[in-house]
């Protein structure tokens, strides 16, 4: 061991090992972040570059073309999706926001342990299994339709509200409830008057990482929405969705079919990349 | 809920009891959709377990026509398409983890972060729909580039043999069987990317929680970066990253579309990492809506329900391992 026996003076020289292996392991992690950011990258340009070129006019206003005919866009899934999420949301949020509230301001309550346990198992359902069940309730008995479609996300978004909901209630001081409760406010006064809308803004971030997330979800519209070739905006029928047009034109053999899941995914994926973006901004500036 | 009967508060406590009553009954329906799920699940796939029992895990035949469901083919699809995901996702998630929270400057960490956490808002169908059209071409040029060279003619008919006798060895077992590009490992490699966002979240968050005394003892001992790293970061996060990784897993055993959409929906023995394979959520997607037969229809919906409950314990484990984690002298 040189080092030790060096004067003092001089400056603590590393052995060439483990300066090599310092270099080579530093090298490697940041290879390794550009490996998995890389994915992310190339899908985008990919999009971007084949997905272009199909998001005219067209796009926006008009059905799928019959299979084998030129033309032809998504208005049918564009309208679809913004419906059943409009549904999904209120179940998503009036059960979220609800269960977030009483594991929040009712933590000592029996029940709260177990609530709380079976969000969280809820969060880790895989989709597709959420869309068995929807199945199971609603369509054996009434069919296929946007609404069980909607109920199927909405079973999705519940947990997500809950967690946000609760973790943004808890930031809210203690002293501002002990205010209101001082005025003589009723407990449920403070908290619909001044603890939910002191914690709006982070629940609304909730929500909208909610949306994000079950917005680009397939698997549960398979048995319940069904899907849809025409524009249909009764809830009680079939049903289209972006991401369900996407996975049905690119497992299908035709290319026009291919160039509209393109377009329909450059316009998914963006929405989403937007309202994650919305997302963080409002929770950072909190 | 204190029982404390000369409590000011108690002055309200009719409204107050309306307004918990009716916020409990609003949680309640979180309990409801666990119990409905779980009851509207048992019962329908009642019919499968019943006339198969527990030969229904075991068994490799699933055949539509005779009858016959075991699921053994579609449980080692999904274990080996999870496992090997995982295994080649976690080094890449816990490197960008630590370039994220240890080696970036600011100006650069927030962005990939930012990025990272993206991965995870890219739509299933998306990831499908990319791993189809770019990926899939770029394998099947590979694989047939290695049928056309000669040299390797004696392994692919030594495979093909062993293959049409519905066995394998170790070598067959990276042989490609067909030109396609779809198959196991093309699902393998896009779950890969699927969930390398969520051990790498889990683990940047945990490593940002190791104290910087930590550290600081460690450079103070002469350590390089790569010792601090390996011997004062790591081994203190390792039990909050066990639990991302958990997390991953359960992701990766739930995944559907993307999978679905690669992996090419066979249920035969699985011979080679490039042949066509399935998982059970890749079956649900692609065969429930087809099942005709109510017992074919019972047998996907017990894939469905045995998903339900290993979802149920992956998660559950991932969190009691991150709940314990809470920083605290980690041994």
């Amino acid at each position: 061991m040189s080092a030790a026996t060096t004067p003092r003076s001089t400056r603590h020289q590393l052995s060439p090992a483990r300066r090599a292996k310092n270099l080579v392991m530093g090298g490697l992690i940041v290879l390794a972040t550009a490996i998995v950011v890389a994915p992310l990258i190339l899908i985008f340009a990919y999009l971007i570059r084949e997905g272009l070129g199909a998001m005219n006019l067209d796009f926006f206003t008009k059905v799928p073309a019959p299979e084998g005919e030129t033309g032809g866009g998504l208005a049918n899934a564009i309208l679809g999706s913004i419906e059943m999420l409009a549904m999904a949301s209120i179940l998503g949020v009036l059960v979220g926001v609800s269960g977030g509230i009483f594991l929040a301001e009712y933590p000592r309550h029996p029940l709260m342990p177990s609530i709380r346990m079976i969000s969280d198992v809820l969060a880790g359902i895989p989709a597709i299994v959420m869309g068995l069940v929807a199945y199971g309730l609603i369509v054996l008995q009434f069919g296929f339709s946007g609404l069980a479609g909607a109920v199927a996300l909405g079973f999705l978004m519940i947990p997500i509200v809950v967690r946000t909901t609760e973790e943004v209630l808890k930031l809210v001081p203690q002293t501002v409830r002990e205010a209101g409760l001082a005025l003589g406010l009723p407990k449920w006064l403070v908290t619909l008057r001044i603890v939910l809308p002191a914690a709006a803004g982070g629940i609304v971030t909730g929500v909208m990482l909610a949306l994000a997330r079950v917005a680009g979800e397939a698997a549960p519209l398979l048995f319940t929405a069904f899907g849809n070739s025409q524009i249909n905006l009764d809830p009680t029928k079939p049903m289209s969705a972006l991401p369900l047009e996407i996975y049905r034109g690119a497992t299908s053999a035709y290319d026009e079919n291919q160039r509209l899941a393109k377009a329909g995914a450059l316009l998914l994926i963006t929405l989403i990349f937007l309202t994650s973006l919305l997302a963080r901004r409002a929770s950072r500036r909190k | 809920m204190s029982k404390r009967t000369a409590s000011p508060r108690q002055l309200s406590s009719g409204s107050d009891r309306v307004f918990e009553g009716l916020i409990l009954a609003l949680a309640a329906v979180i309990v409801l959709v666990f119990v409905l799920s779980v009851y509207q699940l048992g019962t329908e796939s009642w019919p499968a377990l019943q006339k198969f029992g527990l030969n229904f895990f075991t068994s490799r035949v699933w055949n539509p026509v005779t009858g016959e469901f075991g699921a053994a083919a579609m449980i080692a699809g999904t274990l080996v398409t999870s496992l090997a995901a995982l295994a080649i996702s976690v080094p890449l998630a816990i490197a960008s983890a630590l370039f994220v929270a240890e080696y970036a400057p600011k100006w650069l960490a927030n962005p990939v972060g930012y990025l990272i956490e993206l991965l995870a808002a890219v739509p299933s169908v998306v990831y499908g729909l990319w791993a189809l059209f770019v990926i899939a071409p770029i394998l099947g040029r590979w694989q047939t580039n290695y049928f056309t060279s000669p040299e390797n003619l004696q392994t692919l008919t030594r495979c093909t043999e062993l293959w049409n006798s519905n066995q394998t060895s170790l070598e067959c077992f990276f042989v490609p069987s067909s030109a396609a590009g779809r198959g196991l490992a093309l699902a393998i490699i896009i779950l890969t990317v699927m969930i390398l966002p969520y051990t790498a979240s889990v683990a940047r968050d945990v490593i940002r929680l190791v104290p910087q005394d930590q550290r600081e003892a460690m450079y103070a001992l002469g350590a390089t970066k790569w010792e601090v790293i390996s011997r004062a970061i790591l081994p203190y996060a390792r039990a909050g990253i066990m639990g991302g990784v958990i997390l991953a897993l359960g992701r990766a055993l739930g995944e559907t579309l993307a999978v679905a959409m690669v992996i090419g929906d066979s249920q035969d023995i699985l011979k080679s990492i490039w042949g066509n394979a399935s998982t059970m959520a890749s079956v649900i997607s692609n065969q429930f809506g087809d099942a005709q037969e109510a017992l074919h229809r019972s047998s996907v919906v017990t894939l469905g329900l045995s998903l339900f409950f290993l979802s149920v314990v992956v998660n559950y484990v991932a969190r009691l391992i991150i709940a314990r984690l809470t920083p605290k002298g980690i041994q």
